[in-house]
Formats: C-alpha cells, sequence, structure tokens
C-alpha cells in the first residue's frame, strides 16, 4: 500500500518535471518564433525594390566616346524619366515628377556605359530603381488616403506614378541589390554587400589569429603545464576574460591598436584583431574541454606502447579532439559575427559606399551596418535594418548549423 | 628486511638471473595516500606470474610500476627499487618512453584506437622506427596478428576500424599491438575481464603460446584463471604482498591464512 502511493507520488513529480521543462523549451521556441516572425513582418519589403522601365536616349550630344565617364547623365536621365509624362511642361512640375525616380538612377546609367560604351548614340531601356517614398507608395506602407501634407509624396506624385503604372513599367524583381550594393544615403540603393565583406575580413582576421593561439595555449594547458599555482592563475584568468564585457575589448582595441600602435581605423584588420582577443578564451575554454572529453584509456594504450607525450598529444589526443575543437571556434566566429559594441569603438560603423578590397580598407561589419541603418530615419530604411538582420541570422543559423553537423559526421562512437 | 624476505622465499637453487625483473621495498604513494607497502616481488623470464588479491589491494598499481604508467599520474609517488635485467628503471639515466617499449602493457579494458586493424598494429613500429620500408611494416603487423591469433580472422578487413571487432577480438588486438613493438615483457591488467568464457579461452590459450617468446604478468580477479595460466602467483592484501609462489603450491598449500582465506573464497 505504502509502496503504491509511494510510486504514485514519484510518477507525479516525474510529470511535473516533464510539463516544465517542456514549457520551458516552449516559451524559448516561441520567443525566438515571435523574433523571426516580426523581423519577417517589418523586413520582407525589403527583399524586393520597386522598379521602372525607362528608354534612355544616350545621345552622343550628351556623352563623349572619348570619355564616356563624363557625360551629363543627370540631364540624360531626368530627360528619359520625364518624356514617360510628356504632359508635364512646368518647371516646378518637372522638378517635382524628377523625384520619383531614384537620384541614383544616374550611376547606374553611367556605369552600364562605361562597362559598354557601343550604348552611346542609341536608345537603351533601363529597369532603374524609384526612390524611396515611392517604393513605400507602391508597398503600400505610405498610405494614400491621408492628407497631403502628412505624407511624403504629394497628390501629383501619386498621380504621375499610377500614371507610369497603369502603362505597365512598374515592376517589383527580388532585391539583388540588398546583397550586392554597398552602403548608399539612398535606402532603395543601400544594400550590405560592404557588410558583409567587412565581416568577412574581419572574422578571417580573427580566425588566423585566435585559432592557432587558442588551440596551442589550450593543448599546453591541459596537456603539458605542470599543476601549478602559476596555471591556476592563469585559468581563472582566462575564464573571468571570457567574461569580460565586448565593449571593453573595444576600448583596448581603441587605445592600443589604434592610438598607441596607429593602426587604421575602421579597418577589419583592427575589428578582426580585436574579435580575436574577445574569442580567444571562447577558444581556450572548449578547447581544454574537448582534450579532457577524450577517453583516458586512449592516452593509456598509446603511453603503454611507448609514445611520448607530444606523440600521444599529436597522434592521439588532439585528432580526436578536432571535432569538439571546431565546433567551439565556429561558435565563438559566430559570436564574434554578432558582435557590435567593440566594432564601434574602432570606427567600423562609418559611412562607406563601397564593398572594402582588403583587411586595411575601411569597412562596416553587418552589426554595425544594422547599427547604422536602425539610426537613419528614411522609411527605406527601416525593413532594410530588419531585412539585414535576417541576413546576419541567416549567417549565424549557417555557421551553427555547420558547428553542429561537424560534430555529427567526425565525433567518434567510443 | 625486503631482501631478508626475497632471500627467505627464494630457494638458494634459484639464480638471480632468472628474475626478468624484480622490485624491492617498492612503496607508492597516490597523494597522502598509500596504496603499496614494502612489496618485494621478483617476476622470472618466460614464465606467467599473475597477482590476485581483494579488489583495491594494489594489483594495478604494482603492475603499472613495472611500466612507469604511475608517471603519467601526478599524485602518484613510487619509491624503491624495481629492476629489468639488473638495471633500474627508476634510474634517471632510464628513459621511460623506452622502457615501455621494452615492458608492453595491455589493459582491462579493450583500448584499440580509433583507426583502422592495420594501423592499431603498425603504430608501435612506426613511432619506434622498426620497419625501414612499408614491406617490413606490413611483415612486422601480419606476424604480431598471427602470434596474437587473430590474423586469421581479420585478413580481409585490415583496413576496417578496431572498434568494429568484437570484445574478444579487440583485446587480441591490443596484444598484437603490445607485440608488434617487439617487448621483453608483457603486462595484463585484467585482459579478461570483460569478455565471455570462449574468449576468455582464446586469450588463455594465447598466454601460453607467448610464454616461449615474453615474459608476462597478469592481474586476475579468477582464482581459476590464476590457476590455468600462471606458473607463479603473488597474493595481495591491503598494499601488502602476503605471500608468492610456485602457483600449484599457493593453491595447495598456502602458508598465510589470508591466503587460505582468499583462495577458499572467506573474502575478496
Ligand atoms: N589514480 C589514483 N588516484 C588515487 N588513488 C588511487 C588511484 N589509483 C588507485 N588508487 C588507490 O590505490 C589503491 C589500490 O588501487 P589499485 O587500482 O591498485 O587496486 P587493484 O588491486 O587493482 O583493485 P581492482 O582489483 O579493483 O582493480 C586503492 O585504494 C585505490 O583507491
Ligand atoms: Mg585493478
Amino acid at each position: 500500500m505504502a509502496a503504491k502511493r509511494h510510486s504514485r507520488r514519484r510518477h507525479a513529480r516525474e510529470r511535473y518535471l516533464r510539463i516544465v521543462g517542456l514549457s520551458a523549451v516552449a516559451a524559448a521556441l516561441g520567443m525566438l518564433g515571435l523574433l523571426v516572425v516580426s523581423l519577417t513582418f517589418l523586413g520582407h519589403s525589403a527583399f524586393v525594390q520597386t522598379m521602372v522601365d525607362v528608354p534612355i536616349n544616350l545621345s552622343e550630344e550628351l556623352i563623349d566616346r572619348g570619355e564616356p565617364a563624363k557625360g551629363n547623365y543627370r540631364k540624360i536621365v531626368t530627360e528619359g524619366f520625364l518624356n514617360l509624362l510628356p504632359e508635364i511642361q512646368a518647371r516646378g512640375e518637372r522638378r517635382e515628377a524628377g523625384k520619383i525616380l531614384s537620384p541614383g538612377a544616374r550611376w547606374i546609367i553611367k556605369a552600364a556605359v562605361v562597362a559598354n560604351p557601343n550604348l552611346i548614340g542609341t536608345t537603351h531601356t533601363f529597369t532603374l530603381p524609384l526612390a524611396d517614398p515611392f517604393d513605400q507608395l507602391h508597398k503600400g506602407v505610405i498610405p494614400r488616403d491621408v492628407p497631403q501634407d502628412q505624407r511624403r509624396v504629394s497628390d501629383n506624385q501619386i498621380a504621375w506614378f499610377d500614371h507610369i503604372a497603369a502603362s505597365g513599367r512598374i515592376s517589383s524583381p527580388f532585391n539583388w541589390g540588398l546583397f550586392f550594393n554597398a552602403d548608399s544615403r539612398f535606402p532603395e540603393l543601400a544594400g550590405l554587400a560592404g557588410a558583409i565583406a567587412g565581416s568577412f575580413y574581419a572574422l578571417l582576421v580573427c580566425f588566423v589569429i585566435s585559432f592557432p593561439v587558442g588551440i596551442a595555449a589550450a593543448v599546453y594547458l591541459e596537456e603539458f603545464a605542470p599543476r601549478s599555482r602559476w596555471t591556476d592563475l592563469i585559468e581563472v584568468n582566462i575564464n573571468n576574460l571570457a567574461a569580460v564585457p565586448s565593449v571593453v575589448f573595444g576600448l583596448l582595441g581603441l587605445a592600443l591598436l589604434l592610438n598607441f600602435l596607429g593602426m587604421p581605423r575602421s579597418a577589419p584588420l583592427v575589428g578582426g584583431i580585436t574579435l580575436a582577443l574577445m574569442t580567444l578564451p571562447t577558444i581556450i575554454i572548449t578547447t581544454r574541454a574537448s582534450l579532457t572529453a577524450v577517453p583516458p584509456s586512449i592516452r593509456e594504450a598509446a603511453y603503454g606502447i611507448g609514445a611520448s607525450r607530444h606523440q600521444v598529444v599529436l597522434h592521439h589526443v588532439l585528432p580526436l579532439a578536432l571535432p569538439g575543437i571546431l565546433t567551439g571556434a565556429i561558435i565563438g566566429l559566430a559570436r564574434a559575427l554578432g558582435e557590435t559594441a567593440p566594432l564601434l569603438l574602432i570606427g567600423m560603423n562609418a559611412f562607406i559606399t563601397s564593398a572594402s578590397g582588403g583587411i586595411t580598407d575601411p569597412a562596416t561589419a553587418l552589426p554595425t551596418q544594422i547599427f547604422i541603418w536602425a539610426d537613419s530615419p528614411e522609411r527605406g530604411f527601416l525593413a532594410r535594418t530588419s531585412a539585414a538582420i535576417l541576413v546576419l541570422l541567416g549567417f549565424l543559423v549557417t555557421m551553427n548549423g555547420l558547428a553542429v553537423y561537424l560534430r555529427r559526421r567526425f565525433e567518434w562512437q567510443w | 628486511m625486503a631482501m631478508a624476505q626475497v632471500a627467505v622465499e627464494m630457494p638458494e637453487v634459484e639464480p638471480e638471473e632468472t628474475f626478468k625483473m624484480l622490485g624491492r621495498g617498492v612503496n607508492v604513494h597516490y597523494g597522502d595516500k598509500q596504496a603499496l607497502f614494502d612489496v618485494s616481488l621478483a617476476i622470472r623470464a618466460n614464465q606467467v606470474t599473475s597477482l590476485i588479491g581483494p579488489s583495491g589491494c594494489g594489483k594495478s598499481t604494482f603492475i603499472r610500476c613495472l611500466n612507469r604508467m604511475n608517471d603519467v599520474i601526478e599524485i602518484c609517488r613510487v619509491a624503491g627499487d624495481i629492476t629489468l635485467d639488473g638495471r633500474d628503471i627508476y634510474s634517471p639515466k632510464i628513459d621511460a618512453v623506452e622502457l615501455r617499449a621494452r615492458v608492453g602493457m595491455v589493459f582491462q579494458k579493450a583500448n584499440p584506437f580509433p583507426k583502422s586493424i592495420f594501423d592499431n598494429v603498425a603504430y608501435g613500429p612506426r613511432i619506434h622506427g622498426l620497419a625501414s620500408n612499408k614491406t617490413d611494416l606490413e611483415a612486422i603487423v601480419v606476424q604480431s596478428l598471427s602470434q596474437a591469433g587473430l590474423f586469421e580472422e581479420v585478413k580481409d578487413r585490415l583496413h576496417a576500424p578496431g572498434t568494429s571487432l568484437s570484445g574478444g577480438q579487440q583485446q587480441r588486438l591490443c596484444i598484437a599491438r603490445a607485440i608488434a613493438v617487439t617487448p621483453e615483457v608483457i603486462l595484463m591488467d585484467e585482459p579478461c575481464s570483460a569478455l565471455d568464457p570462449i574468449a576468455t579461452a582464446r586469450i588463455e590459450e594465447l598466454i601460453d603460446e607467448l610464454r616461449k617468446d615474453y615474459t608476462i604478468v597478469i592481474v586476475t580477479h579468477s582464482m581459476q584463471q590464476a590457476a590455468r595460466v600462471s606458473q607463479y602467483t603473488a597474493f595481495f592484501h591491503l598494499g601488502v604482498l602476503v605471500e608468492e609462489g610456485e602457483t600449484e603450491f599457493m593453491f595447495t598449500t598456502p602458508r598465510d591464512q589470508r591466503t587460505q582465506d582468499y583462495i577458499t573464497g572467506r573474502f575478496g
């Protein structure tokens, strides 16, 4: 009887524990889902861009064949675009109508002509981005049914826009520019190429420094260093280092790398070194954990047939620990990818309109780009901020997925 | 005192040269805890010596002194002297790594490397430079596997992982791996404790064959096994070597009451 009551109590307790665990997991997943859903809701419109097809007459009078880069593209574009609205004659109205097209349209045409001078003298139809307010109007973000003075587009502009739209010239293709353009003042032109390149170079530097140094330090501490007060002290300090707020590493980078060593501001090199300092403790700690996880029987086996200590480590322990080490390194790098504060301090939040070509060129990184966009007043940046966060999340999920894959693939089954 | 004990227990007709290894006054501490008290034991060449005794009495500790495996444990301190062919193995002139190539070891749980069968056996010869070329190496591997009685079973899958073998086969693989570096002494710490009776019988046969070429020390929990495979037996109790001698006499006419109690199953 007592045994039965006892077992009933035990079952009840187990059920209770399971419910608590499941609700915790559900809550965590729910919050993650909420984040992704809200980001998608806010950001999805940035993945398409409203474009207009405009026939442009690239007359020889306005572009010198010898120097195609020097043409008066502003005039070429404006005329081409206003030809779509022939009834507009007054200067003021022409000016007003011209604002429908993105100011960046002229650079797009210039780039096309410079790349292919044979276009000069022909009339060519270009698909050009609309200015941000009209992009938003088309996407329904800017409402039409409010009084004119409460929105950024005038009634006239709306009428003209509708006129062009009625001719079937407006389209909304996938916004490749989001990935292949660098940053820009104009939301419709702004993209993440510079930030992705900057993050890539910074992570490359971070990996090249922190991976070998971290592994070497961990192997020494775990396998070779004699237990002493010194190694205990080092161990405590490494654990403390892992808990230091990242902004402190940013200050260190600013003071040491920029001000003292005179390295270039905003460069992925400096960002990478700073991130490496931050990632190093993580790599050391996970590497040591992976090394201790190698079963002692393998070490004994190797010692037992006369392997020396370094042979035991290099031939047996390290290869077996490698999947765990790689997993730790990738997770460390993923953390570094999302890190913002230290990069802000060393100036990787500059406004840079060309993708950086190397580790010493000024650049932004994905998180700092998000920071910049989130701070911009234009409506278009609102959606782009969320879209950029989604892109960053995409990279993070990919990296963590890779870590899981590596662990599954190479983990040794004992 | 230790010397006296050896002198008393060895009949005078037995010359010291027949001792492959000899421990005299061995004391071992793990940190503050003493695990072996003044143990003196001779290991005779080309004989099987078994170490028996209740759990925790220091059998593993002693056998691990014989190839300095205890060096790897940081808190372990070994005092007293142990010789191999009359030379002190704890002297600074002896390199523990080279010693372990001469005194090989097989562990309780089969622990093949997570590599192929071939690489498991070839690893030792490779790091000790015993083979000058690939053919030599292959010959060593084949010979070691044959000596361990495993070759026939694995000759078609030398490149399969060592861990894909059965428990008994894995243990024989570990024996082959130990043999491959041509040791003089093979230490086995409960090599059959994880095996079924058939696999155990195979290993026991193997031990008997290996005795021709090697000196063998085996730790076992099974008195039947000690009786079957060994010529000499040493009984440990609470870190003390209680009694040692020819296996036959140990099991029929033990001199110490504790030995008597142990072999009749009264404790341990
Ligand atoms: N690595 C270690 N650290 C601390 N104490 C140890 C260590 N290894 C063994 N000991 C202690 O030394 C004593 C002897 O242990 P040992 O392993 O030699 O016993 P054993 O005779 O092999 O026992 P078993 O038959 O169970 O294997 C035990 O009391 C044990 O607690
Ligand atoms: Mg033991």
